[in-house]
């Protein structure tokens, strides 16, 4: 007997769902995360933390607006400070949802199913962190609206040759294009919350949120196709989204910005910094909301591994950033390559490098990939790099101009921290409204998995 | 009082239940009828006649609209507000096709979302269905099959019958 017990114990690591999950224990789980609340308090404790920080953007923001920009450390030659560091850090955090939601689904990879709710709203959120910063850095906000195409008294366009005004499009459709394709996804959820709400007005409010979902085969036979399609729409446009990031960089003829690896670089990048932010929410809440059984260790693993991956990618590009320097025989490009490593922005550097490239290898280890507290902080730790990563790039090719004239240095101020930590906590108050009002694992996807898992008797 | 009668529907606990329910009563010659599941099943194909899901064309269509239509919208605006950029090409169109990728990309997602709801008919909030007490948990872990009245020679009884052969948790009539 004992050996058939080992076995069993070995293939549940290996399972995406616990056994003894049935489509009504999915559905009663989950859903009871909404309807029921359980935990408040841990909710309400995080919750007022960041809406503390929430008001501090506020408060931020408002004074930006009073002053200008001038209260931030940005002047020339640093005039892309932390607001631009900021952005494209946000930005690639967006990229997993959509990475996990869309492209894993095309390949068929199951796995996928009971984080990509999660994710895709963790990008929307992201997104919406991310697309402040570049409005409050225009300096003169109250103008946004110039960024867009429309019949202009004057008879201006955007220049539309400009990867700033791409940068434009592709934001708003990439926040547009998720923000449908999570919506579409939650509509047979919300339809099944409309069903279990106790009270008349849960009832009309979720029931009008899924405009009436009846389950019906006719739905289900246009909602599979349109999903389908849409993460084939959305696999290339999350690809494209930080490539043209990547091309605000790599167009300007700045040693440091001016290469060719960018797009695919930044891609990587966004990507590996992506799966570090879903690791780093999603630890703490599987076992907040006691989810191991849906969200299992084999997630964590794999997420890891596809971590770990982009991580390499992530270092290749570093390499090839001081190959291509050694190469050109550039002396700006040389320059650039040193004043990174030994300059007065070294520590930053450093960091970055242990950040990124060191701490990931602890991931080899299966047992430490299995642990995890570990994976907890590498993650951690990936996502401190990434954003040092944007930092090192945006700042010391700023800092140290082609003549030494116009050298200088950059220091952020405190209403440049205050804002970065106020998306932090926009962000994370955010996603506790959506745990608190949605559901944050498909019930549809996972009843199918527990429709289709063979009965035990 | 008698009230208009929407059809006769039973419930099934499990997916493959619910299939072989599906397939005996398609093969006794039944056409109109709803089915209600918690999840997409794939596997009703043939057995509920329905066309094509006609989306794809809609998102075709749309998306080659939006991406021609940006693609002119920046031929047209080089043209009309002329920047010489150190005398490059105005129609300097490798420049134009990122916005046009995503001009068409969002046109096609939203002509899509349109298109399902639309196809769908939703939103709609009332449906005799939703009369139906056990209709809670069609959304949850019941699979339902409705024979509907419209179907051509229904009979209420011949229905019920129909639906009771495959052994389903319960049969009930649902009203308008």
């Amino acid at each position: 007997m004992k050996p058939a017990v080992n076995i069993e114990e070995a293939s549940r690591d290996n399972e995406l769902l616990a056994p003894g999950q049935s489509m009504e224990s999915v559905t009663r789980d989950i859903s009871a995360i909404p309807l029921d609340r359980p935990h408040p308090r841990f909710w309400w404790a995080a919750f007022a933390c960041a809406f503390i920080a929430v008001m501090g953007l506020m408060a931020s923001v408002g004074w930006l607006f009073t002053k200008g920009v001038g209260i931030w450390g940005i002047n020339i030659p640093v005039a892309w400070g932390f607001a631009i560091v900021n952005f494209v850090w946000w930005i690639g955090i967006g990229h997993a949802g959509t990475f996990i939601s869309a492209i894993l689904l095309l390949l068929y990879q199951g796995w996928r199913t009971s984080i990509n709710r999660f994710t895709e709203a963790m990008t929307l959120f992201a997104v919406a962190c991310a697309g402040i910063f570049p409005l409050i850095h225009l300096g003169r906000p109250q103008f946004l609206y110039w960024l867009l195409p429309y019949p202009d008294t004057m008879g201006l366009w955007p220049q539309f040759r400009s990867p700033l005004i791409w940068d434009v499009f592709a934001v708003s459709t990439y926040a547009t294009v998720s923000f449908v394709f999570w919506y579409v996804g939650l509509l047979p959820d919300l339809a099944t919350l409309r069903d279990r709400a106790g009270t008349l007005f849960k009832r009309r409010a979720y029931g009008i949120l899924c405009l009436g979902w009846r389950g019906e085969g006719s739905h289900w036979h246009h909602y599979r196709k349109l999903y389908i399609l849409l993460a084939g729409l959305a696999a290339p446009l999350v690809l494209s989204v930080h490539s043209i990031v990547g091309l605000d960089f790599a167009i300007a003829i700045l040693p440091g910005w001016h290469s060719a690896i960018f797009p695919p670089y930044f891609v990587a990048g966004a990507i590996y910094s992506g799966f570090s932010m879903v690791l780093t929410l999603i630890i703490p809440l599987r076992a907040v909301y006691r989810l191991q059984g849906m969200i299992t260790a084999r997630h964590l693993d794999l997420m890891a591994k596809v971590m770990m991956a982009m991580g390499w990618i992530v270092a290749y590009g570093y390499f090839c950033e001081f190959f291509t320097a050694w190469r050109s025989g550039v002396i700006y490009d040389q320059y650039v390559a040193v004043n990174r490593v030994v300059g007065p922005y070294a520590p930053y550097f450093w960091a970055l490098m242990f950040c990124n490239v060191i701490a990931p290898q602890f991931l080899w280890s299966g047992r430490l990939r299995g642990n995890i507290a570990v994976l907890f902080c590498v993650a951690f730790a990936v996502n401190v790099g990434m954003w040092l990563e944007r930092f090192v790039i945006v700042i010391t090719s700023l800092h140290r101009d082609f003549l030494p004239s116009s050298w200088g240095m950059y220091h952020a101020t405190f209403w440049d921290y205050s804002t970065l930590f106020g998306t932090i906590g926009l962000f994370v108050a955010l996603i506790f409204l959506f745990i608190r009002f949605l559901p944050m694992i498909s019930m549809t996807e996972m009843r199918s998995l527990a429709g289709k898992q063979k009965v035990k008797p | 009082m008698s009230r208009a009668t929407y059809g006769v529907m039973a419930d099934f606990a499990s997916e493959q239940s619910y299939l072989a329910a599906l397939k005996s009563v398609s093969q006794e010659g039944y056409r109109r009828i709803d089915t209600f599941t918690p999840y997409g099943v794939v596997g009703e194909d043939g057995l509920v006649p329905r066309p094509r899901s006609p989306v794809a064309a809609i998102m075709l269509v749309a998306g080659l609209t939006g991406g021609s239509g940006a693609f002119f919208m920046q031929w047209y605006a080089t043209r009309v507000y002329w920047i010489n950029v150190g005398g490059r090409p105005v129609f300097s169109w490798p420049a134009f096709i990122p916005i046009t990728f995503e001009l068409t990309v969002l046109t096609a997602a939203l002509a899509g979302v349109a298109g399902m709801l639309w196809l769908a008919g939703l939103p709609r909030l009332e449906h005799p269905v939703f009369s139906d007490p056990r209709f809670r948990r069609a959304t949850q872990d019941r699979f339902f099959i409705c024979i509907r009245a419209d179907e051509p020679g229904y009979s209420r009884d011949a229905a019920r019958a129909a639906l009771l052969r495959s052994h389903p948790e319960s049969v009930e009539e649902v009203f308008t």
